[in-house]
């Protein structure tokens, strides 16, 4: 069962309702963590994994061969990405614009071109007690995170409890993250912006014909949750968890400690928000 | 004229509450929402829509199934998995995983495929009683998300100068990809957001490693700063080692949430002891630009 946690708004909660859904459905059901938020993965403070094993993603990009080429230029014709470009006689590469589509290599009429790997991030895998953990880290300045992101997934071992915590948003990033979930809890809290971007993000779920439900983090700031649960009751998207404002919460967040490392009857919680989550699936 | 962008890497640490805080506290600025993919500073600012323009950007492949005679030719070149067949064996494009790279467009021995322009989103020139706002709406599970800020970030510079004014006041997204590298580069200077958790301090770190390979100069904002006040104080030192100027410290004040429902820029919501903090930090800001 592949289940993902996001949210449209950033600091909601998403990493924290991930966590604790993990870490609530130990012992006794087979769990693999996902952190698919690449440029910023913080899952990891709170469940401290042990690292055992770590690679680096490499994506491919063009590779001039001079003695080849005849400067004819197709390579940059066919380049969507304007990753090429042809001078008098030299070819060009930015590889930062480079999508790794692979075009100009199989069209380049000289077989001038080959591809070589360009590191953007690495991907770590280990064990947080008997949760399978698995991060990506974007490198620092590489804009493109999505190919970071389908390396990390290929990881994913289906014959367990996925769960996914996805990156803020809802652009490339984060519907790559929640592609092939068969369940989607988005995170919100009740302040305008918090509504604002979970009808977004409501929206790409359903764009992606992914069931979800709602938890609502922090309920009892700003204004109520009154304005989200008539939103959700207008679109048919049930509410499955209320999680009040706690400063202790907060301040164990702070120190990278877990919900269910505060109080521990939030277990129980957890663990019917998966019964619910179950009951909804198709 | 002079660029301030507001990022924090990690999300929900306060960059548009700051945001609309600084857009009432500066004098003559322009104002531009950068987080084109979950913005929000409009909520606070309560624009009122002048000039609506679209964002055309980007490719999408689309197949003609008169012409598609099934051959399979294109299916396996696709690196991006967008496309698979249908019954009778004929190509179909699932449009969320196409990337816009034509490659399939160029194989098809039959010219059976088209690439089309999306309209990826919506910008807006408005006006606010703060100053000009320039912002955008970008589709949902749309690309091409940098594009769209370097469009925003080149009006709001227009608007600037044609106007008079001598600032441009960026709300930021989370994140170190493509959108923040495209609000980044070239300003003058970057206020990061944190706060006094792991998740704040790590991802800040970060945020500076990808504003120092751009060159670009940072000051740091630590929010909710009394949540915890050894990892504030830990993320001072860590400021000052780095040569990261400390612009404020604000508490943790459950007003702010309030003034966000009301949707209300804090500064004028409220003049208690957390909005003169934010003051000062702005006044600390402009002696940093000036």
């Amino acid at each position: 069962m592949i289940i993902s946690v996001a949210s449209g708004k950033g600091g909601t909660g998403k990493t924290t309702v991930a966590v604790n859904l993990a870490l609530a459905l130990q012992p006794g059901h087979p769990v693999q963590f996902l952190d698919c938020d690449v440029e910023e993965p913080n899952a990891h403070f709170f469940l401290k994994p042990r690292i055992e094993k770590s690679r680096e993603v490499l994506t491919p990009i063009p590779e001039i061969d001079d003695s080849l080429c005849v400067y004819c230029g197709r390579c940059a014709e066919v380049c969507a990405y304007n990753a090429l470009a042809v001078v008098k006689c030299a070819v060009l590469v930015f590889s930062e614009l480079c999508h790794g589509c692979g075009a100009c290599t199989l069209l380049c009429p000289e077989k001038a071109i080959r591809e070589t790997g360009k590191r953007i991030g690495v991907i770590e895998s280990g064990r947080a007690g008997d949760i399978r953990f698995v991060h990506g880290r974007l490198d620092i300045g590489q804009a493109m995170s999505p190919p970071l992101i389908r390396a990390l997934k290929k990881e994913m071992d289906p014959s367990r409890i996925v769960v996914i915590d996805a990156p803020p948003g809802t652009r490339c990033p984060v519907i790559e993250s929640l592609k092939h979930s068969e369940f989607c809890l988005l995170v919100t809290e009740p302040t305008p912006f918090g509504l604002h971007d979970l009808e977004l993000a409501a929206g790409a779920a359903k764009e992606m014909k992914i069931p979800c439900g709602i938890v609502i983090n922090r309920a009892s700031l700003g204004g109520g949750d009154g304005e989200i649960r008539s939103f959700c009751a207008r679109e048919g998207i049930p509410v499955l968890m209320a999680i009040p404002f706690d400063r202790k919460i907060a301040e164990a967040y702070s120190r990278g400690q877990t919900m269910l490392e505060v109080y521990q009857d939030y277990r129980t919680e957890f663990l019917g928000l998966f019964d619910d989550i179950k009951r909804l699936l198709p | 004229m002079k660029q301030i962008v507001v990022i924090s890497g990690k999300g929900g640490t306060g960059k548009t509450v700051m945001s609309g805080c600084f857009a009432v506290l500066a004098r003559n600025a322009v104002l531009a929402d950068v987080d084109v993919d979950a913005s929000n500073l409009h909520l606070l600012l309560r624009p009122e829509i002048q000039e609506r323009h679209i964002f055309r950007s980007g490719l999408k492949a689309r197949i003609d199934t008169k012409k598609c005679t099934a051959c399979g030719i294109c299916l396996p070149f696709c690196r991006f998995n967008a496309l698979s067949e249908d019954k009778e064996g004929k190509a179909v494009v699932e449009s969320l995983s196409c990337e816009g790279c034509g490659l399939c467009y160029h194989i098809c021995p039959e010219k059976a495929i088209e690439m089309e322009t999306q309209v990826a989103g919506e910008w807006y020139i408005s006006r606010t009683k703060y100053g000009p706002f320039v912002h955008a709406r970008l589709g949902i599970a749309e690309e091409n998300s940098g594009k769209l800020v370097t469009e925003v970030r080149k009006k709001a510079r227009q608007l600037a100068e044609t106007e008079g004014r001598n600032l441009v006041i960026m709300d930021g997204a989370p994140g170190i990809g493509c959108p923040v590298i495209a609000s980044l580069t070239g300003t003058d200077l970057a206020l990061i957001v944190t706060e006094p958790t792991p998740s704040g301090r790590h991802d800040m770190e970060r945020i500076v490693g990808v504003a120092r390979h751009f060159k670009i100069r940072t000051a740091c904002c630590i929010n909710k700063f009394d949540l915890n006040l050894e990892n504030a104080e830990e993320i001072e030192r860590w400021c000052l080692e780095e040569s990261i100027p400390v612009a404020g410290k604000i508490p943790f004040d459950a007003a702010i949430p309030e003034s966000v429902v009301h949707g209300v820029p804090y500064v004028e919501y409220t003049s208690n002891s957390s909005a003169d903090d934010i003051r000062r930090m702005w006044s600390a800001l402009l002696e940093l630009i000036a």
